[in-house]
């Protein structure tokens, strides 16, 4: 009896407090690490040789060892397709196709992302007969492939005498983006309570007034997630450029290819390889810099179908 | 007395759904009408219509005289009150009770008289610079009210404001919302699923069904003489004692299985001799005793007993059927207890089966 009462308080004294420690070298852990770095590796090693290939002069280059950090780094690649490499007559490098995508960039996001918010916030809130079709309609657009509407698209734009014009690319980008966009914004915009528009009615706001005033500040996170989507898209895109451009307004897209696939000459694997870094530096500092405002608002949006 | 609020022939369908059904309702000024029943009923409906912020199919709708069937939800001179508060989320609170007024073009002078106001009446000064997302439930739904005050309209349109709250907080404003009508003295209309709220602060109660009227008429007009079955079982918690029969004698007395009792002292119409009625009696319209009084009681079998602190409610059978009664706490009603059930003709309430209105 006596052991026991003075046993027990040391027993509970070493009872363990707080969560089971975890041992950091399980079996589970190894494989979830042991995939994960994979599958870095894996993606990692691409960048790691054009980076270092950019970096490389051609000597160096032709001795073959591409996973081998420079011996000596030069910048002049990076100089040459910025400033100096040739597409067909025109020898100033990527510079001008950047200007062009930027010039392309700019308005095409704009009018995508005013256009589509303000379809599905007329979608959401001012239904009007044969609302719910006009929506079926526009989302069944996301569907269809887009070579079936190059050709015809391309004879709009003559008609409207755009074709070929910085404007008629604006214009095409803007209506590809809509379907996506469109749906993005209603879904976010149908988790907006209905009293709220109401309210704002009743404090007589009318159609623009809503808009502008109670539902743009309060959707933030989903014109992130549009702006995003929309500048990788736009600045990713290659058959559009490639196909309602003229040669003098090629995106950067296309004037990367042009560099990369000219045939005369010495293949400049160094120069190659800057450029198209250069072109992927926008999506890439975009990706950079809103990843987790991107998760956020894409999760936002999904809540409600 | 002048309307305030005129409904005729008010119809509302969405599609081939028939939803308001040939609406009549007048609100006189000043008056406080509270629509009740049960979800569905079309009550928040009927108020969205008043409101403006549904096309009705059919009829007119006046407020103080004028025809705004067509008008927008801000020409028609109405403030309105939701459940969900819907406060704009990014404005603070003087933002939100100035947002209506900023639209209006109003004076900012006359703005920041008529925000300082609404602050003082609702005790929310404090709570001026604020965010609603700072607020507790009570303030967000007095901010909510301000909003409707500021506007200096006639006619308030309440959507289940309290629904949100808590019980207590919910008392605490219903209180305040009727002193608020005191001191205001204009035209509310107020939905609710709610009886309690109904019966305390309405002055007539429109009670609800199937985009129908039931009955409208003063609280313990609806409580004391239901016009029909639906609106006594609506109202009253407890609810109402049914018990099936027939009248009989002329329509001298109704009998219930082998229970007679007279209908002498029942206010209503011509009784007659009918096959199929239903009377009904109220838990807290019976008296519980120990003898039989021929032609005035039902014997009664104590059942259970719930105590519910002021008084307690006892389960009998009774009649062939299960009744309810009200008894104070300190009498104890033990189960299997013989009683016999005093009744109050004159408070009692008698429907035709068929119909299933009162008689």
């Amino acid at each position: 009896m006596a052991d026991a009462t003075l046993a027990a308080p040391t027993r509970a004294a070493a009872v363990p407090r707080g969560a089971r420690p975890k041992r950091a070298l399980s079996g589970r852990n190894i494989m979830i690490y042991g995939t994960l770095f994979v599958f870095s590796v894996y993606y990692l090693l691409p960048l790691w040789v054009m980076v270092m290939t950019s970096l490389k002069g051609m000597p160096e280059i032709r001795m073959g060892n591409i996973f081998a950090p420079p011996v000596e780094i030069t910048f002049e690649p990076w100089v040459k397709a910025w400033a100096e490499a040739c597409t067909g007559l025109n020898c100033d490098g990527l510079s001008r196709g950047f200007w062009n995508s930027v010039q392309i960039l700019i308005p095409s996001v704009i009018l995508s992302i005013v256009v589509a918010s303000v379809n599905g916030y007329a979608l959401t809130f001012w239904k009007f007969k044969g609302s719910d079709v006009f929506f079926t309609i526009l989302i069944f657009g996301a569907f269809i492939p887009y070579q079936v509407m190059l050709y015809p698209i391309v004879i709009l734009l003559r008609e409207m005498g755009i074709y070929g014009t910085l404007w008629g690319l604006v214009l095409v980008h803007t209506i590809f983006g809509m379907p996506i966009l469109t749906l993005l914004f209603r879904n976010y915009f149908s988790t907006i309570p209905e009293e709220l528009f109401k309210a704002a009615r009743v404090d007589g706001a009318g159609f623009w007034a809503i808009y502008a005033k109670i539902l743009m500040p309060m959707s933030l996170p989903i014109f992130v997630v549009a702006i995003i989507l929309q500048v990788t898209g736009i600045w990713n895109d290659f058959l559009f450029g490639v196909v309602y451009t003229k040669p003098d307004l090629y995106p950067m897209t296309v004037q990367l290819n042009n560099i990369v696939n000219s045939v005369q000459g010495v293949k400049e694997y160094n120069v190659n390889m800057a450029a198209t870094l250069l072109t992927g530096l926008v999506p890439l500092v975009i990706y950079f810099i809103s990843g987790k405002l991107f998760v956020r608002g894409i999760a936002a949006g999904a809540v409600k179908g | 007395m002048t309307h305030s609020i005129e409904v005729k022939d008010l119809t509302l369908n969405f599609g081939s759904v028939s939803v308001l059904k040939n609406m009549n309702l007048n609100v006189a000024e000043g008056e406080f009408v509270v629509l009740l029943g049960p979800s569905g009923c079309g009550k928040s409906t009927l108020l969205n219509c008043l409101a403006g912020l549904l096309e009705i199919t059919d009829g007119q709708i006046f407020i103080k005289g004028k025809n705004v069937t067509w008008a927008e939800p801000s020409e028609r001179g109405i403030g309105m009150v939701f459940q969900s508060y819907a406060l704009y989320p990014q404005m603070t609170v003087r933002g939100n009770l100035s947002f209506g007024l900023k639209n209006a073009r109003v004076p900012q002078a006359e703005i920041d008289k008529r925000v300082a106001r609404a602050a003082e009446i609702l005790q929310i000064g404090p709570l001026l610079d604020r965010k609603p997302a700072a607020l507790s439930g009570g303030q967000r739904q007095r901010v909510a009210i301000g909003r409707a005050l500021v506007r200096d309209v006639d006619v308030f349109l309440f959507d289940e404001p309290l629904s949100n709250l808590d019980a207590k907080l919910r008392s605490e404003l219903r209180v305040e919302i009727k002193r608020l009508h005191a001191q205001l003295n204009n035209t509310m209309v107020y939905v609710t699923h709610d009886q309690i709220e109904a019966l305390t602060l309405a002055d007539r109660i429109a009670v609800m069904r199937g985009g129908i009227i039931q009955q409208l008429a003063a609280p313990q007009e609806i409580y004391n003489r239901p016009a029909n079955l639906f609106v006594a079982g609506f109202i009253g918690s407890p609810s109402m004692n049914f018990l099936h029969g027939a009248t009989v004698d002329g329509g001298q007395a109704i009998q219930l299985g082998d229970v007679k009792l007279s209908l002498d002292g029942y206010e209503g119409g011509a009784v007659g001799t009918r096959d199929k009625v239903i009377l009904g009696l109220r838990p807290e319209h019976l008296v519980v005793q120990d003898h039989a009084e021929p032609g005035r009681t039902i014997a009664a079998v104590v059942e259970l007993d719930e105590p519910m602190g002021a008084d307690s409610l006892v389960w009998l059978k009774a009649a062939g059927g299960q009744m309810s009664v009200r008894v104070p706490v300190e009498r104890r009603m033990d189960a299997g207890r013989q009683v016999h059930l005093k009744v109050d003709m004159s408070k009692a309430s008698l429907f035709d089966a068929g119909t299933e209105t009162r008689i």
